[in-house]
């Protein structure tokens, strides 16, 4: 059952249906995190919601500083506190809501029901432990292993992302591994506990493109084989196209625009998003175009301080469409097509431009 | 056409032609060049339709000793082929580049081997053009861009900057030839100072040229804040007042002080934002019409190469493996490592299905890179061949070349 939430009230849809029938894992409901700096209130995430069904990946996209990355730590409780605290939502994994559960009860969720990786592999691996000690201590405190049992998963678990000569890899450090066997390793200490949520943070932008190939055709398979739901977050347009089934567009802490990939890229809605679109080179000669270099356009200015962020919809300043209505209020999410929703006065504008 | 083919060094041929009359104008005071490089730019494009052609043909039947009349009508084809926007002048011809870093070990720092960082690379780039170097991390295009300058000392090869070799040049005589290439580095937080203010950071090589006087100079600095889109007014600011965004524009306006004919962007655009990085690439381009700048553009980013590139050169472990126009390379590849980087770009439009060429393992260490030709290891198609003996860069189709036994 997919569900939609509002800012204020749920509405129930019957927005799409595929993933109606899988179920819905996590449930994601006006979560906000802010930070208290000496610079002021930073609203990091602001009333973000969103579901996650199983077997499904989410891309959460935007550029850096829109809270995606936020977000992420936010359902996994790891924002540091001071500066930085969830002051409002709920999070709710199969019914229950994480907030609400104890430090020692949060221990469990992590790396067990939802796990992560993140982008830079090499500095989220501990350099002085072994790839297999480092699986093996996953598995030892979440799933009561002996440690004969939690070596043997974790040469299991290498073979699982496809690290060759598991038996040996199973003993060597980090820093013998390259980028992509590394993000691997990762990937393997991730999924050690069958999580039901896997949520990868960039986990491709550090690495060669023949590399994201391969470390993205795995995260598919495993997520086929396993079940798992993925949140993907990416500032890459492209792996959201090749890897994902929906998408968030997030700018300045807050959700602008939610939707299917094909509907997102056939029919954007936010002129964020669209603008994003246009301002990246899209590989026309691949894509079958007789001549390339159409000029990029550009998103002007730069994305707001989230210390002074304007009043109304916190893109105005930067639309092209903006109005008076949009400089003074922010608009509501609403419900274009069944699961296109965005948060944009003038959709229906950008809806009948031209979406390049 | 077969005579080329066995050639040593597959350049293109239709960059190779007199690029004295440039060259002539950049020694002339910067102030005034910026303006004249300008004119000569868009003369340079109107004329290219013809001039181009009958440059290229001398160009090359002189290089291969081999009578105009007979390969008269050769290249015309590669001229055809090759997108070219603004003239036959070769900026910068690079032969059989070579960059071999001594690997060093124990107490007594013996030389126990060598990483073949870059392992003969020629190519030419004409004036107003871009050609874009990509390949995945340690093949070597960083270190052709370092070479190219003397940033750090080829080990062999020729770089020939308007005809002059300047790998033999001391530090002395090398110094006008500096003038004529600069640099845009990738990260725009490390690579200005920060104690410094935007402006004298702009200014600094006018000063170290000894170009104009202060008012001159300062002068300048404004105009080429406004080149660049930023206000004039932010010249005292320093860098940490600037969005990543402006401090590649300041890359970008410090690069274009000394009015060079050539620039080397090393990843210019890859620590960007998506939004940004498009004003940057706007900015790059706009200055190449206004000023007919050429730019070697070195990035692993597929997508913004094949937007800002008119030729692109394919590099894996050190050599060149395909080198083409643009639109032969993305839209009909040789070697199958260009298809295997192309295939594995994620393309941004869920409409697009593409069967993927995924490679398995890992770019090969370059201290001790696999035999023959270096791509055995992960090639698809690879034969018994291939193990021994290294292909050579040969002209596949017209224009296209590429270094492989089996296509």
């Amino acid at each position: 059952m997919q569900e939609n939430m509002n800012t204020s009230k749920q509405v129930r849809t019957d927005a799409a249906g595929t993933a109606a029938a899988s179920g819905t894992i996590l449930e994601v409901e006006g979560l906000q995190t802010y930070f208290f700096t000496r610079q002021g209130l930073v609203k990091a995430v602001d009333r973000v919601s969103f579901t996650l069904n199983k077997s499904e990946t989410l891309a959460i996209v935007g550029e850096s500083g829109c809270g995606k990355s936020i977000t992420a730590l936010s359902l996994l409780r790891l924002i540091p506190d001071p500066p930085g605290r969830i002051v409002g939502g709920s999070i709710k994994l199969l019914g229950v809501d994480l907030i609400g559960l104890s430090e020692d009860q949060m221990r469990k969720v992590r790396g067990n029901d939802i796990s992560m990786i993140f982008q830079e592999p090499m500095t989220s691996l501990n350099p002085v432990m072994t790839i297999g000690n480092q699986i093996a201590e996953v598995l030892l405190l979440h799933q009561g292993m002996t440690k004969a049992q939690a070596h043997a998963k974790a040469v299991d678990m290498l073979r699982l992302v496809k690290i060759p000569e598991p038996e040996q890899r199973v003993k060597e450090y980090p820093h013998q591994l390259s980028g992509g066997m590394r993000q691997r390793a990762m990937i393997a200490i991730a999924l050690a506990c069958n999580p039901k949520v896997l949520i990868a943070d960039e986990p491709t932008t550090a690495l060669d493109v023949t590399i994201q190939a391969q470390i993205l055709e795995l995260i598919v398979e495993l997520q086929q084989r396993l079940g798992t739901a993925v949140i993907l977050i990416t500032h890459d347009l492209g792996v959201v196209a090749e890897t994902a089934q929906r998408v968030i567009v997030m700018y300045a802490g807050r959700k602008v625009e939610e939707a299917s990939v094909g509907d997102l890229f056939a029919k954007p809605l936010h002129p964020y998003t669209r603008g994003l679109m246009n301002s990246i080179p899209r590989l026309d000669l691949i894509r079958g175009a007789e001549t390339a270099n159409t000029r990029l356009q550009e998103i002007p200015g730069i994305v707001p301080a989230l210390t002074a962020l304007p009043k109304g919809c916190v893109f105005a300043p930067r639309c092209p469409l903006a109005e008076d209505r949009c400089r003074a209020e922010y608009p509501d999410y609403k419900q274009d097509a069944p699961g296109h929703w965005v948060a944009c006065w003038r959709s229906d504008v950008v809806a009948g431009g031209t979406s390049g | 056409m077969a005579e080329r083919m066995d050639h040593e060094m597959p350049i293109m041929p239709v960059a190779a032609s007199g690029g004295h009359a440039v060259a002539a104008v950049v020694h002339a005071p910067v102030i005034a060049a910026m303006t004249a490089a300008a004119v000569l730019g868009a003369g340079a494009a109107a004329a290219s339709a013809v001039a181009g052609t009958a440059n290229a043909v001398a160009a090359v039947a002189e290089r291969a000793s081999v009578p105009a009349a007979a390969r008269a009508t050769a290249p015309a084809s590669n001229i055809a082929s090759v997108q070219r926007p603004s003239g036959a002048h070769p900026v910068l011809e690079v032969r059989d580049l070579k960059k071999h870093f001594p690997v060093k070990k124990g107490l007594l720092r013996k030389t126990v081997g060598q990483v073949y960082a870059v392992d003969g690379v020629s190519f030419t780039i004409g004036k107003g053009e871009t050609l874009g170097l990509v390949g995945e991390s340690g093949c070597g295009k960083t270190t052709v861009g370092r070479t190219l300058l003397r940033l750090t000392e080829p080990s062999g090869g020729q770089i020939l900057l308007g005809g002059t070799d300047v790998t033999k040049l001391s530090k002395a005589e090398m110094r006008p030839y500096r003038r004529e290439m600069q640099i845009i580095f990738q990260d725009p937080f490390s690579s200005l100072d920060p104690r410094m203010s935007a402006g004298t950071i702009v200014g600094e090589p006018l000063m170290v040229h000894g170009v104009g006087n202060a008012d001159e100079r300062r002068a300048r600095v404004a105009e080429l804040f406004g080149r660049v889109g930023l206000r004039p007014g932010q010249m005292d600011n320093f860098p940490h007042q600037f969005s990543g965004g402006q401090r590649q524009r300041l890359g970008i306006a410090r690069a274009l002080a000394l009015n060079p004919k050539l620039i080397i962007g090393d990843e210019p655009v890859s620590a960007l934002d998506v939004s940004i990085q498009a004003q940057v690439i706007n900015i790059l381009m706009d200055l190449q019409k206004e000023l007919g700048l050429s730019y070697l553009f070195i990035s692993h980013n597929l997508a913004v190469v094949e937007h800002i590139s008119h030729r692109i050169a394919v590099m894996y472990l050190g050599r060149i493996v395909e080198y083409a126009d643009k639109k032969t390379l993305f839209t009909a590849p040789k070697h199958p490592y260009t298809e295997a980087l192309l295939s594995a770009v994620p393309v941004p439009d869920p409409a697009i299905k593409r069967s993927k060429v995924v490679l398995q393992g890992d770019v090969p260490s370059p201290v001790n890179p696999p035999s023959g030709c270096h791509f055995h290891t992960r090639c698809p198609i690879a034969e018994a061949r291939c193990k021994i003996e290294a292909p050579k860069l040969v002209e596949k189709a017209p224009g296209q070349f590429a270094a492989c036994h089996l296509r």
